[in-house]
C-alpha cells in the first residue's frame, strides 16, 4: 500500500472541503483577507474550491491604516485577478481618534482589528468568516475548531464549541449567532512555504530579504515605512538587509536579518531558525501568558 | 538521545532545493495518543515536538522558566507544559479538551490529536479518533493495563482504528526491566483479543528521558526495534485501501457559473473515476457518464479517494447537494431504517422519539432514535439494559430517518457510514455515530399507491384540510376552545375530528405513561394519527399539553406547509392553577403527580404559533371565534 496523495495534496483536498460545505448553511459568507502569507494560500485555496466560478463570497480586510506599504499594492491585485469584490473595513471611531501603535500601545489593536472586525461583520450581516489561523501558530489555537462557533456578540466560549468528527462540520446557528472557519487549520508554517513554491501563489516581496531602513526597539527590528514613524533622539533609520517571517502593522512588526531573497533561501532559514514565527509579534506578549486566548474570547480573530 | 537524527540539517543547509524536493513527496499520517493523567502523555508529545524541532529558542526559554515555576520535573524541563493549552487546564495540571499538533520527519508529516484520558471526556476521544489512523495507547510501566487502557483500546477499536501502539512509557522508573515489560505485553494481548483487536506494536519508552523515541536506546539492548518515530514513518497507513473500494462522490456544491457549465463538486469518498466511467447518482438511480474532471490546474485524467474535484456528467441529470454520484454497476443503498452504534456527547441526555437532525456525508435529514437496545460499560464491556444515553455513554441503538438516506456501513466506508446528531433547538452536535445495517422494513413495506389521493377526497367535502393544534399548560382552556371550535365548524357543513388528549390515552395510548419519552411518544402517535386524518381531507383539531416544541415541530414536518396551524393557548400558571378545573395543580403541589407540566416538567412555549390566544383578555367564544376567521379567512 502507498500513498498516492502528498501531505500538501490532502491538506489541500480537506481545506477545498472545507471551503465548499460552508457555502450549505451559510446565508452570507466572507473571507477575511490579511494579505499576508496564510492569506495568500487561503484565497488561492478558494479559487480552486470553485473554479471555474470565482469564490462565492467577498473579501473582507479589517484595515488599521498602518499596514505596510507593499501589502496595501497586494491586496488591490490580488483582489482584480480574482474577480472578487474587496470590502475594506476602517473602523471610523479608531481613526478619528487617531488611534496609532506608537501612542496607544494594545489599544491600537483592540480598537483598530478586535472592534473593527465585530463592526465590519455586523454592518454587513457576514454569518460566516473564513479566516486563515493555523492551529501551529499559538498554543490556544490548537484546540481551535475548523468552525469555531461566535455568540450575537462575537464572543468564544471554550465549553460552547461543537465536536468534530471525522469531517462532518456542523453549521447550524441561530439568528444573530456566527461561525468562523479555518480552513488551513492543519497547515503548519512549513506547509504554508512549500505550497507557495509549488503552486507559484504571489506573496508580499516583504517575506523576501532587501535593503530596508530599520531603527532597533526593545530588541525588535522595525522598518520605517512611511513619514509617520516617531524617531526618538538621535534615533537615525539604518539600512539592513532584512525580510519579515509575519506581517501586520509596521510598527508591531519585527524584521529579521536575512539574506534570503528566494522561497527556497526563505524555507531553508525558517528551517535552520532558532525562533518561533510569532516571536516577532508584539500581540502574544500584551497581557501575559494567556493573552491569546483572553483576545480570542474578546472577539479577536 | 535528544539528537534531532531524523532531521537532516545537513542537506537543508547545502541544498535546499533538494531537501524541498524530497519534502513535497512525503505522506501524512494522522494519529492520536491516548492515555490517563500520570501515564506522561503531554511528555511524550512536547518531546516527540522537541526532538523533530519544532521548540524554537523563544519557545524553549519560556518553556525552562515555566518549568521552573509550575513544573513538575524539578529542575529539568517539564515537556507538559509545552503542550497544556488553555489558561484553566495549566492551573488544574489536566488536558480538557482535544488539541492538534504537527511535527514532520523526513518520511511523513504527522498529525496528533492529543486527547484526555479523564473518564468524563469519551467524547473528546472519540472526536479525536475519528480522523486518526493510528492510536498510541499509552501505559505508565509501574502500573500495567489499567481500566483506562481498556477503555481507550475499546473506543480506539470503536472507532475503527486499525494500528493501535502500545507504548510502555516510564521505563526508566522501573530500571528498563525486560520482565515488567512482557509482562505487560502479554497482560495487554490477552485483553485485546477479547475485543478484536488482533495486532498492536508493543515498544518501551521513556518520554522524560527520551528512551526509544527517535532510536533505539541503549537503556534497552533487549528491545530490537523499531523505535517509537521509525514506526510512525514507516506504517503503512496509505490511500491505497479506499482506493480499491467502489467509486463514490457525496456531492457537496453545484458549480454553476454560467448556463453552459454544470459541474458537481465534492471530495471522493471512495475508489477512482475518470472520464468516460458510467455512474449512478443516488437516491434517483439514475445513470449517466462521467464527462470531465474540472480543476484549476486543468482537467484531470483521474481522481482517486480524498481529492477535491469537480464532474460534469455527460448528460443534464438531477443531481444537487447530498446526492452521491456512484460506480453505475456498483452503487451504495439507501435506506431509511438502520442499526447504529451512537456515542452521546451532550449534556442533555438522549431522548427516544424526539426529532434530531442527521448529517451524514453532504445529507441533512431529520431522524428519530429509539431507545437503545443496549448500553456498553466502556471500562467492563459489558451490555446493559437502558432507557437513555446520558453524556459519554455509548449504545446501540435503531433510528429512522424522514427519508431514505444512501449509505454504506461504517466498517465499509468511514465518509458514508458515520454521521453525526444535532439538537433542532440548540443546534449543539450532541452524538456521534456508526450505521452497522439497514433494517430493510422501509424497502419491503413500499408505500401503496392509491388512485384517490389527498386532494380528491378534500374536493368532496369542499374544504383545505388542515391541523389546529392546541398547546398550552394543563388548565389553560385548550379543551374548552377546541370544542367551540369543532361546534362552529360543524353547524358551518366542514368535517371535523377532535382528537382530545385525555380521551386518547383511553384506547391509542393507554400504554403509554407520564415520562419524558413516554410523553414524545403520545405525541408522535397522535400527529401520525392527525396526518392520516387530513389526508382523509377532514380538519383536525387537537388539543394535548405538548410541552415541548421538538414534538410539535415533529409533527408539523409531518404535514405539508402550512396545514400545521399552532395556536397556543396563552394562560399564565398561576391564573390555570387558579381554575384548576380538575384539582390536578394540588396534586402535584402535594407531590401525588410526578412529571406535571408546569411544576416538575418544564412546558416550552411556542415562539411564533400561528395564534396566540390570551385568555386573560378574551372569552372562550371570542377565542374560537378568532381561530375560526384565521383558519378559513
Amino acid at each position: 500500500m502507498t500513498d498516492t496523495l502528498t501531505h500538501l495534496d490532502r491538506l489541500e483536498a480537506e481545506s477545498i472541503h472545507i471551503m465548499r460545505e460552508v457555502m450549505a448553511d451559510a446565508a452570507k459568507p466572507v473571507m477575511l483577507y490579511s494579505v499576508g502569507k496564510d492569506s495568500a494560500v487561503m484565497l488561492h485555496l478558494a479559487r480552486k474550491a470553485f473554479y471555474p466560478s470565482p469564490p462565492p463570497f467577498p473579501l473582507l480586510h479589517v484595515d488599521t491604516t498602518w499596514k505596510f506599504r507593499a501589502m496595501y499594492e497586494l491586496r488591490d491585485r490580488m483582489a482584480a485577478e480574482s474577480g472578487m469584490e474587496l470590502i475594506v473595513y476602517q473602523n471610523p471611531e479608531a481613526k478619528e481618534r487617531g488611534i496609532n501603535p506608537f501612542d496607544h500601545g494594545p489599544l491600537h489593536t483592540d480598537m483598530w482589528k478586535t472592534e473593527g472586525l465585530k463592526q465590519a461583520l455586523d454592518l454587513h450581516g457576514f454569518d460566516v468568516a473564513f479566516g486563515g489561523a493555523r492551529r501551529d501558530e499559538e498554543k490556544s489555537r490548537a484546540k481551535e475548531r475548523i468552525f469555531s462557533f461566535r455568540t450575537a456578540t462575537h464572543g468564544w466560549d471554550p465549553k460552547k464549541q461543537r465536536p468534530e468528527l471525522w469531517n462532518l462540520y456542523n453549521a447550524r446557528k441561530a439568528k444573530g449567532e456566527s461561525i468562523r472557519v479555518f480552513p488551513i487549520s492543519n497547515w503548519t508554517e512549513l506547509d504554508i512555504w512549500q505550497y507557495i513554491a509549488r503552486e507559484n501563489i504571489p506573496i508580499v516581496p516583504l517575506y523576501f530579504a532587501a535593503p530596508r531602513p530599520t531603527v532597533e526597539r526593545d530588541g525588535l527590528l522595525l522598518m520605517v515605512d512611511d513619514d509617520r514613524f516617531p524617531l526618538k533622539d538621535g534615533e537615525v533609520p539604518v539600512e539592513r538587509s532584512v525580510r519579515f517571517r509575519t506581517l501586520g502593522c509596521y510598527p508591531l512588526t519585527g524584521a529579521v536579518e536575512s539574506e534570503a531573497t528566494t522561497l527556497g533561501e526563505v524555507i531553508q532559514e525558517m528551517l535552520l531558525t532558532t525562533t518561533s514565527e510569532r516571536q516577532g509579534r508584539i500581540i502574544d506578549k500584551d497581557g501575559g501568558d494567556a493573552s491569546m486566548e483572553k483576545k480570542k474570547q474578546e472577539g479577536y480573530f | 538521545m535528544t539528537d534531532p537524527i531524523y532531521v537532516t540539517d545537513a542537506l537543508i543547509a547545502e541544498d535546499i532545493d533538494a531537501y524541498l524536493a524530497g519534502h513535497e513527496k512525503k505522506s501524512l499520517l494522522r494519529f492520536i495518543t491516548c492515555g490517563s493523567v500520570d501515564d506522561g502523555k503531554s511528555t511524550l508529545i512536547g518531546r516527540l515536538l522537541y526532538d523533530s524541532k519544532m521548540i524554537f529558542e523563544d519557545q524553549l526559554a519560556a518553556l525552562e522558566a515555566d518549568s521552573k515555576r509550575v513544573g513538575t520535573q524539578g529542575q529539568e524541563i517539564d515537556f507538559a507544559l509545552l503542550v497544556d493549552g488553555l489558561a484553566a487546564e495549566r492551573e488544574q495540571g489536566i488536558t480538557i479538551d482535544v488539541a492538534y499538533r504537527f511535527f514532520t520527519t523526513e518520511k511523513r508529516k504527522f498529525i496528533v490529536a492529543d486527547t484526555p484520558g479523564h473518564e468524563q471526556y469519551t467524547r473528546n476521544m472519540v472526536t479525536g479518533a475519528s480522523t486518526a489512523d493510528l492510536a498510541v495507547i499509552l501505559i505508565d510501566a509501574r502500573k500495567g493495563v489499567l481500566t483506562q487502557t481498556r477503555r481507550h483500546s475499546f473506543l480506539a477499536h470503536l472507532i475503527g482504528i486499525k494500528h493501535i501502539v502500545l507504548a510502555v512509557n516510564k521505563m526508566d522508573l522501573v530500571g528498563y526491566d525486560k520482565a515488567v515489560f512482557d509482562r505487560i505485553t502479554l497482560a495487554y494481548r490477552a485483553f485485546a483479543s477479547e475485543i478484536g483487536i488482533t495486532n498492536f506494536t508493543a515498544i518501551p519508552i521513556s518520554g522524560f528521558k527520551g528512551d526509544n523515541i527517535t532510536a533505539l536506546s541503549d537503556n534497552t539492548p533487549w528491545f530490537k526495534g523499531p523505535a517509537l518515530i521509525e514506526h510512525l514513518e514507516n506504517v503503512e497507513v496509505g490511500s491505497a485501501a479506499d482506493e480499491a473500494k467502489p467509486f463514490r462522490l457525496p456531492v457537496q456544491w453545484v458549480n454553476r457559473p454560467n448556463l453552459d457549465f454544470r459541474g458537481f463538486s465534492g471530495q471522493l469518498a471512495s475508489g477512482k473515476v475518470k472520464p468516460g466511467d458510467a455512474v449512478r447518482i443516488l437516491p434517483s438511480g439514475k445513470t449517466t457518464t462521467v464527462e470531465r474532471i474540472v480543476t484549476l490546474d486543468g482537467d484531470l485524467g483521474e481522481a482517486a479517494a480524498g481529492q477535491s474535484v469537480t464532474l460534469t456528467l455527460a448528460d443534464e441529470v438531477d443531481c444537487s447537494r447530498g446526492d452521491v454520484i456512484a460506480a453505475a454497476d456498483n452503487p451504495p443503498e439507501a435506506a431509511d431504517q438502520f442499526e447504529a452504534t451512537l456515542v452521546w456527547m451532550a449534556d442533555e441526555a438522549m431522548i427516544a422519539g424526539r426529532a434530531y437532525w442527521l448529517k451524514l456525508a453532504t445529507q441533512s435529514v431529520s431522524a428519530t432514535v429509539q431507545a437503545p437496545k443496549y448500553e456498553i460499560n466502556v471500562n467492563t464491556l459489558d451490555h446493559l439494559a437502558a432507557k437513555t444515553l446520558e453524556l459519554n455513554g455509548i449504545g446501540v441503538v435503531e433510528l429512522s430517518t424522514d427519508k431514505p438516506i444512501t449509505f454504506e456501513a461504517y466498517a465499509d466506508n468511514r465518509t458514508l457510514g458515520g454521521f453525526i446528531l444535532i439538537d433542532k433547538l440548540t443546534n449543539a452536535t450532541v452524538a456521534a455515530g456508526m450505521l452497522h445495517f439497514s433494517l430493510r422494513r422501509a424497502q419491503n413495506v413500499h408505500w401503496q399507491a392509491t388512485d384517490i389521493d389527498r386532494d380528491m377526497r378534500a374536493n368532496l367535502k369542499n374544504q383545505r384540510p388542515a391541523l389546529l393544534w392546541f398547546t398550552g399548560l394543563s388548565g389553560s382552556g385548550k379543551s374548552t376552545i377546541a370544542n367551540l371550535v369543532e361546534k362552529k365548524l360543524h353547524r358551518m357543513n366542514r368535517h371535523s375530528f377532535l382528537l382530545d388528549g385525555d380521551n386518547v390515552r383511553h384506547g391509542l395510548n393507554r400504554d403509554l405513561g407520564f415520562t419524558e419519552a413516554d410523553r414524545i411518544e403520545n405525541i408522535r402517535r397522535v400527529g401520525e394519527v392527525a396526518k392520516l386524518m387530513t389526508d382523509a381531507g377532514l380538519i383536525v383539531i387537537t388539543a394535548f399539553i405538548s410541552p415541548f416544541k421538538a414534538e410539535r415541530e415533529l409533527v408539523r414536518g409531518m404535514l405539508p406547509e402550512g396545514e400545521f396551524l399552532e395556536i397556543f393557548i396563552d394562560t399564565p400558571i398561576a391564573e390555570a392553577e387558579k381554575r384548576d378545573v380538575k384539582g390536578l395543580y394540588k396534586k402535584a403541589r402535594a407531590g401525588q403527580l410526578k412529571n406535571f407540566t408546569g411544576i416538575d416538567s418544564p412546558y416550552e412555549a411556542p415562539e411564533n404559533p400561528e395564534i396566540r390566544i390570551d385568555t386573560t383578555a378574551m372569552t372562550p367564544q371570542e377565542a374560537a371565534d378568532l381561530i375560526i376567521d384565521r383558519l378559513l379567512g
